[in-house]
C-alpha cells in the first residue's frame, strides 16, 4: 500500500473512530445529561399554581429566570426530618435487600454454573422468565401470596405451623421479599457469569494441595466470583435504592423510602420543585455506587486483558 | 568407579511405591482402563504414553484422587487409597493448564498447600522462599499469574506442587503449552528438579520425544490398556508388539511368515518376489507363523549398488523428507512396498548422493530388525 493511500485509510480510520466515540456521549447528552438539567433547574425554582407547576420558567426569559434561581428546596429538606429519614431507611431496605438476596442468589447461580451443560441453557432461560410478565403483574401477585388471607397463611394454617395468619403484607418484610423477588435475575446472572468461567481443575488444585470442598469454596470459588458478587449487589442496590412499586405495593405506612416519598410530592403535594429536589439528591447518592460499579467493572477488564 | 544402574523394578526384594492391581474404570458403557496391573517404584521418573483418550489421564486421576477406580486396588506406600480424598493424599500433581490461582500471587500460590499444613509463618516463608531458589523464580514472587510468561508460569505450577514434598508428584502434560525450544529445555530442568528433590514423578504425555527424554520407564498405553512397560531404550530398540513399534518414533513394518534357520535365526518371506529376508529373534517363531519385522529407518542404509548385506532389496526413490540433520528416503520396491532409510546429513547438501526416481539398493543386517508376533 502506498504512502498516500495509508495516510487516506489513516484519516478515514480517525473519522470513523471519532463518530463511534460520539455516539454514546451524545445519547448520555440527549437522555441524561439535558434531562438532569432540566430537573435540577426545576428543583431550584418555587411552587406555582400555574402548568407548569413551577416558577420561573424560560418564558420569563433566560436572564431573569436564572437570576430567580435559589436552593431554598434544599435548604427546605434538611430542615423536614421527613426526607433525610426517607433516604437513611431507603439506604437500609435496600442493604438488607441486596444482602438476602445475595444468600439466595449465589447458591442458585452456583448450582446453574455446576449443572451439566446441556441443561444450563434451560436454567438461564428459566431465570429470565419472569420478565416476561409485568413487573407490576408480578408484585401484585405478591399481595395475594402474603395477605392475611392469601396463600401463604392458608397454606401455614392447613398444615398447622400458625394457628393465626401471619401479617406479612404491609411490613418491610414483604417490601423485602418483594426486591428479593424482583431483583433475583440481576443477582443471578453476573455471578453465574462469573462462576461459569471458573476453571474447575482450580478447585480440583485447591482439594489436592489440602482443602477440603468447603474451604475449596471459600479460598477459590468466592475470591474468583467476587466480581460477579459486586457486579450483582450493585445491580440490585441501586435499583432498589429508589424502589416505588413495590414498597407502595407491599409495604406499609411504616415503610418509609425515598421512591415514595419522591411519588408523593410529584402527584399527592404537586411540588415540582421539592420533588426535583428529592430526585437531585438521591442522584448523588446513587453516583457513589454507580461510580464503584463502573470501577469494579474496569478492573475486571484490565484482569482478564 | 562403577556406578550403579537405577533400575528398582529389576530388583526382586525392592518395594514398589504405588501398585495398581487388576484396576478398572469406567465411565457408563465406557471403559476407560482395563484389567491393568502396574508397579512404580520410589524415585522413579515414570511415564504414561498414548493417544488422547487412552485411558493416562484417568490413570493420574486416579492416583491424585479425583477419580476411584470401579474395581481392583491402586496402593500407595502399601495402603490402599481407594476413598482416601484429594486433600488427604501424599499426592501432588501439576495440573495441564497450571491450575494458577489467578488471584493470588506467586508466592502466595506456592505458599496455598503449606498454609493447609498449620505450619508456623516461618517455616512456611522458608519453603517457599526455597522452592521459588530451586524454580529459579525469586524476581516474581510478588506477581500475579498473568503478569508472567508461559514458561514462567509452569514454573511457578511446579514450584507449588514440589513444595508439599509429597510422594508422589504427579504431571498431566506439563509442557504442553510451551513452544519447542523452551520444552526443551523444560525437560531436562525438569530431570534435574526430579533428581535433587527425589520425588518419584510420574507424567502423563502423547509426546513420545518427551516421555523417552525424561523417562526412567515408559509404559505405552492404548484402549485403556499398557502395551508395555520399559525403559526408553528397549522400548525403542525392543519394543513387543507391532502398536509400541509404530507409536514409537518412524519405522518400517513388513509382514510376512517366519521359517526357522538355524539358531534364532528365521527366513521371513515376505512380499513374494523379493527374496526372504534373514533376521534375528529371541523369541520363538514356528514354521508358517505369521510376524511382522520392524525397522527403524536408520537402521536402513542405501546404496547405488547391491551392497554386501543379511538383507537387499531394490527400488527407486519415491520421496526425500530432508529435516536438515536427517534426509529421510522413500524407497519404492517393484511390489509396491514403500521402506523408508534415514541417512546423517555429514555432508552439505550441494551435493546429494541420490535424487527422485534414482533405482537404488537398501539394505540392513539381520539383527537391525525386530520380529514380531503381534
Amino acid at each position: 500500500m502506498g504512502e498516500l493511500d495509508q495516510n487516506r485509510w489513516g484519516a478515514v480510520g480517525e473519522m470513523r473512530r471519532a463518530v463511534l466515540i460520539t455516539v454514546p456521549y451524545a445519547w448520555l447528552l440527549a437522555l441524561f445529561l439535558i434531562p438532569f438539567a432540566v430537573v435540577f433547574k426545576i428543583s431550584l425554582s418555587d411552587i406555582a399554581l400555574a402548568i407548569p407547576p413551577y416558577t420561573p420558567t424560560a418564558r420569563d426569559g433566560i436572564w431573569p429566570m436564572l437570576s430567580q434561581l435559589d436552593f431554598e428546596n434544599f435548604v427546605f429538606l434538611t430542615d423536614d426530618d421527613l426526607y433525610w429519614k426517607a433516604y437513611l431507611s431507603s439506604l437500609q431496605i435496600a442493604s438488607i435487600s441486596t444482602f438476602f438476596t445475595l444468600l439466595v442468589g449465589y447458591p442458585m447461580a452456583y448450582a446453574m454454573a455446576r449443572a451439566p451443560e446441556q441443561w444450563r441453557p434451560t436454567l438461564l432461560m428459566l431465570v429470565i422468565l419472569p420478565f416476561w410478565t409485568s413487573f407490576l403483574i408480578r408484585v401484585y401477585a405478591w399481595v395475594g401470596i402474603l395477605s392475611g388471607e392469601g396463600f401463604l397463611n392458608q397454606f401455614l394454617m392447613w398444615t398447622g405451623i400458625v394457628s393465626d395468619p401471619l401479617t406479612i403484607l404491609n411490613t418491610n418484610t414483604a417490601v423485602y421479599i418483594g426486591i428479593v423477588y424482583t431483583y433475583l435475575p440481576f443477582m443471578i446472572l453476573p455471578i453465574y457469569s462469573a462462576l461459569d468461567r471458573l476453571d474447575g481443575s482450580l478447585i480440583e488444585a485447591a482439594e489436592d494441595l489440602g482443602c477440603s470442598r468447603i474451604k475449596a469454596f471459600w479460598l477459590v470459588t468466592i475470591p474468583l466470583s467476587r466480581n460477579g458478587i459486586i457486579a450483582g449487589c450493585f445491580l440490585v442496590f441501586i435499583p432498589a435504592l429508589g424502589e416505588f412499586v413495590i414498597p407502595s405495593l407491599l409495604g406499609g405506612s411504616g415503610t418509609l423510602m425515598i421512591g415514595k416519598v419522591l411519588f408523593e410530592e410529584f402527584f399527592s403535594n404537586r411540588d415540582w420543585p421539592v420533588a426535583s429536589a428529592v430526585a437531585v439528591i438521591l442522584l448523588l447518592i446513587l453516583i457513589i455506587p454507580i461510580v464503584l460499579f463502573q470501577r469494579n467493572e474496569q478492573k475486571q477488564v484490565e484482569a482478564e486483558g | 568407579m562403577a556406578e550403579t544402574v537405577f533400575a528398582p523394578w529389576d530388583d526382586p526384594s525392592e518395594k514398589p511405591l504405588i501398585r495398581f492391581r487388576s484396576v478398572t474404570k469406567r465411565f457408563g458403557d465406557f471403559t476407560a482402563i482395563d484389567d491393568l496391573t502396574l508397579d512404580i517404584f520410589e524415585r522413579e521418573f515414570f511415564a504414561l504414553l498414548g493417544p488422547s483418550g487412552c485411558g493416562k489421564t484417568t490413570m493420574m486421576r486416579m492416583l491424585a484422587g479425583f477419580e476411584n477406580p470401579t474395581d481392583g486396588l491402586i496402593e500407595l506406600a502399601g495402603q490402599n487409597i481407594a476413598g482416601v480424598p484429594a486433600n488427604k493424599r501424599a499426592v501432588n500433581m501439576m495440573f495441564q493448564s497450571y491450575a494458577l490461582f489467578p488471584h493470588l500471587s506467586v508466592w502466595d500460590n506456592i505458599a496455598f498447600g503449606l498454609r493447609r499444613e498449620s505450619r508456623d509463618k516461618a517455616a512456611i516463608a522458608t519453603r517457599v522462599d526455597e522452592m521459588l531458589k530451586l524454580t529459579r523464580l525469586e524476581k516474581f514472587a510478588k506477581r500475579k499469574p498473568h503478569q508472567i510468561s508461559g514458561g514462567q508460569r509452569q514454573r511457578v505450577a511446579l514450584a507449588r506442587s514440589l513444595a508439599k514434598a509429597p510422594k508422589l508428584l504427579l504431571l498431566d502434560e506439563p509442557l504442553g503449552a510451551l513452544d519447542a525450544k523452551l520444552r526443551e529445555a523444560t525437560q531436562f530442568e525438569l530431570m534435574d528438579i526430579q533428581e535433587k528433590t527425589g520425588t518419584t514423578f510420574v507424567i502423563v504425555t502423547h509426546d513420545q520425544e518427551e516421555a523417552m527424554t525424561v523417562a526412567s520407564r515408559v509404559a505405552v498405553m492404548d484402549e485403556g490398556r499398557i502395551m508395555q512397560v520399559a525403559t526408553p531404550e528397549r522400548i525403542y530398540e525392543a519394543p513387543d508388539s507391532v502398536y509400541v513399534a509404530d507409536f514409537i518414533g518412524d519405522v518400517n513394518i513388513l509382514h510376512g511368515t517366519a521359517k526357522p534357520a538355524g539358531e534364532g535365526t528365521y527366513s521371513v518371506t515376505w512380499a513374494a518376489q523379493t527374496a526372504p529376508i534373514t533376521a534375528v529373534s529371541s523369541q520363538p517363531f514356528s514354521e508358517g507363523q505369521s510376524c511382522h519385522l520392524a525397522i527403524r529407518p536408520e537402521k536402513v542404509s542405501i546404496h547405488k549398488d547391491r551392497p554386501e548385506a543379511d538383507n537387499a532389496v531394490q527400488g527407486k526413490v519415491l520421496d526425500i523428507a530432508y529435516l536438515g540433520n536427517l534426509s529421510t528416503y522413500h524407497v519404492a520396491l517393484p511390489t509396491g512396498e514403500v521402506i523408508k532409510a534415514q541417512v546423517a546429513n555429514t555432508r552439505r547438501i550441494s551435493r546429494r548422493e541420490f535424487t527422485w526416481e534414482d533405482p537404488v539398493w537398501v539394505s540392513w543386517t539381520k539383527t537391525a530388525g525386530v520380529l514380531l508376533a503381534k
